[in-house]
């Protein structure tokens, strides 16, 4: 089975910046694929390579098999969600929905009635007539799902379809996403600069920086296993913790990950558990979250004074300027294979 | 509705689509090339030829246009009459310049700020219908008012202000028999015709200022005379220039104005049109028009660097 | 002056305004007036009787007065279609594509409205003689299409500048080809835009007068009409008469294009 996506050893440049610099990767058919990264960081270009909109200056990209450097955007089976939806103003959502449809030649009748259930599918049943200012941002977005939707495109793009919502509607709508893709097992690959969004909706994710890939896994793998200093940064926050300081903690004598979540927090004396480190410090910031509360620890003892962040639940006794004993299990700390 | 395109047809536009695509600069030249050609070729190319006169001289005698490079015919036109006309001709495009901009701004700025609605609606087409009614008619309504027997006259007497009336003809220079037949008239006349062209431009900028601009700047603590000095007529000065090049640009070139209402003393467009014409003495009439074409450029390249043509 | 955030207006600000307005219109005010005297040798004032005779003889009596406005409206629409199609291929091309000299070739299309209409004038006319092309109702039409594709482009160039590339993409993305996507998506967009430059090209050549002295042959125009009957005038009323029926007639088209360009509503600017 060839792959859905196929990059190898692609580049583009702009002017004299490499927006994407050697990319190789492999999107399997039906997968929930995300491209992780923060800005400029080339993911958004990998995404318009495979719709068709930028054309690769290096290397050979294919779409279930067939070579598509220099196969045109409409002359590919692939379809995309915009951004910033880039509805059709003059049209009405039906029109809008049916587009590609009529692009193709399908007789009317028929084709309103696909636009009919591709909107009944993103709920927006009855929506055919409305025009498009008239739309909600949330609506809109389905609409330009609809749209794509509704041509059976074999790889459907999604560029941060999500950003422009507010937290509760991004929160349905990463739901009703992901019950889309499995529900139609078409493959969707979608760019996201939003750790959290990537981790719940993808099956893999691809971190980017700079152009290039820096490692690619399930949500769980980039996350607890992060392979450098950035994907730990970037991918949820994390501690770095210093070759030395490691060493001095039961770890190896390399850059090293510690998630906050992984750290007790307790008074200052308290017993160590088996199989655990421990460091002692001083509160040094507080921060209430809701669901977690993060403290900031100063460490004692080790040169220079490295400073943990601990994520505990709500309700830990803890102040400002307390001295406190941290310990975590050994087997949370990751060590790192680059130190980028 | 059209008939559907045939198979064929429909593969023939999408082969040329995919050359489009892979060649964008194709595109873009095969759409320029039509409007460059006339433009850029045949317009700039006889604005060239023009000049390239100006470097001929007409024979006295014969009157005869001798085709060899020569630059007696700019030195001709350095002579004190010659030099008299393009004074004229610049004083006049730049005090009608400033006029109109003087005037037009009240408007401009009230229809862009204060207007709404119908309101707004009733001064665009306040300020076009001027615009668009006949240039020459308007000229000779302004014939009618200045003459001697005209309302100016009527209305001077009917208000006993006849002694203000012939106090301003007697002015030095801007004076003259009547208003019609005085630089005063033609300054006029030029400002009445030309104010639509210093509205819009004026109004398209001001239009363009954000209120949270104005709401900011108060917010600072300027009150709203120092906002407008420091804000509003900043923002709204690239209006300005791109409406003066029409003042200055229609002034510098016009022949019909001066013509009807003016004392009898030539400006550089009617120069210009009875050196080509009766005269027949191109080369001549080609170096007075470098006079408006070189200013025109070096004003059009200052307002280019102002920010004039974002509000064309 | 005193300025207030979209409030309401200073007295002296309102009667400037005003007395602007009322110093553009009074004299059209006069021209009206005028074509409803009596007398028609002069232009005495106050005008002796007030008739609407000059109406019917310009209706009926006057046939020197179609033929020119004929021209004027064949010239008018020609020029019009051919400055459309022209501008709106140099507006597509200069407001996405970035090359070599696209400055310098945007000032280009500000040339012929900057420059005096005399300058155009005599340089079109002696294009013409070098090329060896006689004058014709081409050459006027030529002439008017010079100046008719910057005010075409004007309007092109701003309307492509607001098209958001992402609705090409998108219609690209849909399976429509350049053609499709030009007659669905783009020409939609710029529609309105184009209609309204179209009648502003339009206005502006049926009252040109200077390019077309130089541009025509024997051939007169309803403004060449006009300088002729004002210069030795047969029945000086008609002419106003003339002016007024054009006034009437070429707000429809100005109050048109202003209402497709307004894009709803916006006092003192909305920020963009």
């Amino acid at each position: 089975m060839p792959p859905a996506v196929r990059f190898q050893n692609v580049s583009r440049r702009f002017g004299s910046v490499r927006a994407v610099d050697g990319v190789t990767l492999d999107i399997a058919e039906g997968e929930f694929f995300a491209l992780l990264g923060p800005s400029g960081s080339g993911k958004t270009t990998c995404l318009r390579l495979v719709a068709g909109f930028e054309q690769p200056d290096e290397g050979h990209i294919e779409i279930f098999g067939e070579t598509a450097e220099g196969v045109p955007p409409y002359r590919r089976n692939v379809n995309t969600v915009f951004q910033d939806y880039a509805l059709f103003p003059h049209m009405t959502v039906g029109q809008n929905v049916a587009y590609g449809l009529m692009i193709k030649g399908v007789a009317k009748a028929e084709r309103e009635a696909k636009a009919k259930d591709a909107l009944a599918m993103v709920k927006l049943a009855g929506y055919e007539n409305r025009r498009t200012a008239q739309l909600s941002g949330g609506q809109r977005q389905r609409v330009a799902l609809a749209r794509a939707l509704v041509n059976g495109p074999k790889v459907l793009l999604l560029d941060e379809p999500l950003g422009a919502l507010d937290l509760k509607l991004r929160e349905q709508m990463q739901e009703e996403l992901k019950t889309l893709q499995t529900d139609l097992g078409i493959t969707f690959v979608f760019v996201t600069h939003d750790q959290g969004e990537a981790l719940s909706m993808a099956n893999r994710v691809a971190i980017f920086n700079e152009g290039r890939i820096v490692q690619v896994g399930t949500p769980a793998d980039v996350y607890e296993r992060p392979n450098s200093r950035f994907v730990a940064d970037f991918v949820g926050s994390s501690n770095v913790l210093p070759p030395d300081f490691a060493a001095a903690h039961g770890g190896r004598a390399v850059w090293t990950s510690l998630r906050p979540e992984r750290i007790q927090v307790a008074a200052a004396e308290s017993p160590v558990p088996a199989g655990c480190a421990q460091a002692t410090g001083v509160v040094d910031g507080i921060s209430y979250q809701g669901a977690v509360t993060r403290i900031c620890v100063a460490t004692e003892g080790a040169s220079p004074g490295v400073s943990l962040v601990a994520a505990v639940p709500p309700g830990t006794p803890c102040r400002k300027g307390d001295r406190v004993s941290l310990t975590w299990a050994r087997s949370a700390m990751m060590a790192m294979e680059d130190d980028s | 509705m059209t008939a559907a395109p045939t198979a064929r047809q429909r593969r023939l536009a999408g082969s040329i689509s995919d050359v489009f695509f892979a060649r964008p600069h194709l595109l873009t030249a095969l759409l320029l090339a039509p409007p460059l050609l006339w433009l850029g070729i045949v317009y700039v190319g006889s604005l060239f030829a023009l000049l390239l006169q100006s470097f001929y001289s007409l024979d006295d005698f014969s009157g005869v246009i001798v085709h060899e490079f020569t630059l007696s015919t700019y030195q001709q036109l350095l002579e004190a009459a010659n030099v008299q006309v393009v004074v004229r001709t610049v004083s006049m495009a730049a005090l009608v310049t400033i006029a109109s901009a003087i005037i037009a701004f009240p408007i401009a700025y009230y229809a862009a700020r204060h207007a709404r609605g119908w309101t707004k609606a009733l001064f665009y087409l306040a300020v076009m219908m001027p615009l668009w009614s006949s240039y020459l008619v308007k000229i000779y309504a302004w014939k009618l008012i200045l003459a001697k027997e005209g309302i100016m006259t009527w209305l001077a007497g009917q208000l006993h202000l006849g002694w203000l009336l012939d106090a301003v003809l007697g002015l030095p220079i801007v004076g003259g028999p009547s208003l019609s037949f005085s630089y005063l008239g033609t300054f006029v006349v030029f400002v009445y015709v030309w104010l639509p062209y210093m509205i819009l431009p004026t109004q398209a900028a001001l239009e363009r200022v954000p209120v949270n601009f104005i709401e900011a700047a108060a917010d600072l603590g300027a009150d709203p005379r120092q906002t407008f000095r420091t804000v509003t007529f900043p923002l709204a000065l690239p209006g300005i220039i791109a409406g003066s090049i029409f003042t200055f640009s229609l002034t510098l070139g016009d022949y019909i104005v001066p013509q009807i209402v003016g004392n009898s003393r030539p400006f550089i467009g009617q120069a210009v049109y009875t050196l080509q014409g009766t005269a027949g003495n191109i080369p001549l009439a080609a170096a007075f028009t470098f006079v408006p074409i070189a200013i025109m450029a070096v004003y059009l390249w200052m307002a280019q660097r102002m920010g004039a043509f974002d509000v064309l | 002056m005193s300025s207030e955030a979209g409030g309401s207006s200073s007295l002296g600000l309102r009667l400037s305004a005003i007395a602007g307005l009322l110093f553009l219109h009074l004299p059209l005010a006069l021209i009206f007036l005028y074509a409803f005297t009596t007398e028609e040798k002069s232009f005495q004032f106050p005008p002796p009787g007030l008739t609407t005779q000059w109406f019917r003889v310009a209706w009926s009596a006057r046939p020197d007065i179609w033929p020119p406005l004929y021209l004027s409206l064949r010239v008018a629409a020609i020029a019009t279609v051919l400055a459309l199609v022209l501008g709106t291929c140099a507006a597509a091309a200069l407001s996405r594509a970035r090359f070599f000299g696209r400055e310098t070739i945007s000032l280009l299309f500000v040339l012929p409205i900057a420059l005096p209409g005399i300058i155009t004038g005599i340089a079109l006319r002696s294009a013409f003689d070098i090329m060896g092309i006689p004058f014709s109702v081409w050459t006027i039409i030529l002439g008017h299409a010079t100046f008719c594709i910057v005010v075409v482009y004007n309007n092109a160039v701003a309307r492509f500048r607001r098209l958001s590339a992402h609705l090409v993409e998108a219609s690209m993305d849909l399976g429509a080809d350049a053609f499709q996507t030009l007659r669905h998506v783009i020409l939609p967009q710029i529609g309105t835009a184009l209609l309204a430059g179209g009648m502003l090209a339009f206005a502006l050549s049926f009252d040109e007068v200077i390019v077309t002295t130089f541009t025509a042959g024997q051939q007169t125009t309803l403004p060449i009409w006009m300088l002729s009957e004002l210069i030795r005038p047969r029945q000086r009323p008609v002419t106003n008469v003339v002016a007024v029926f054009v006034v009437i007639v070429t707000l429809v088209p100005i109050l048109a294009a202003y209402w497709l360009t307004r894009e709803g509503e916006h006092t003192g600017g909305a920020s963009r």
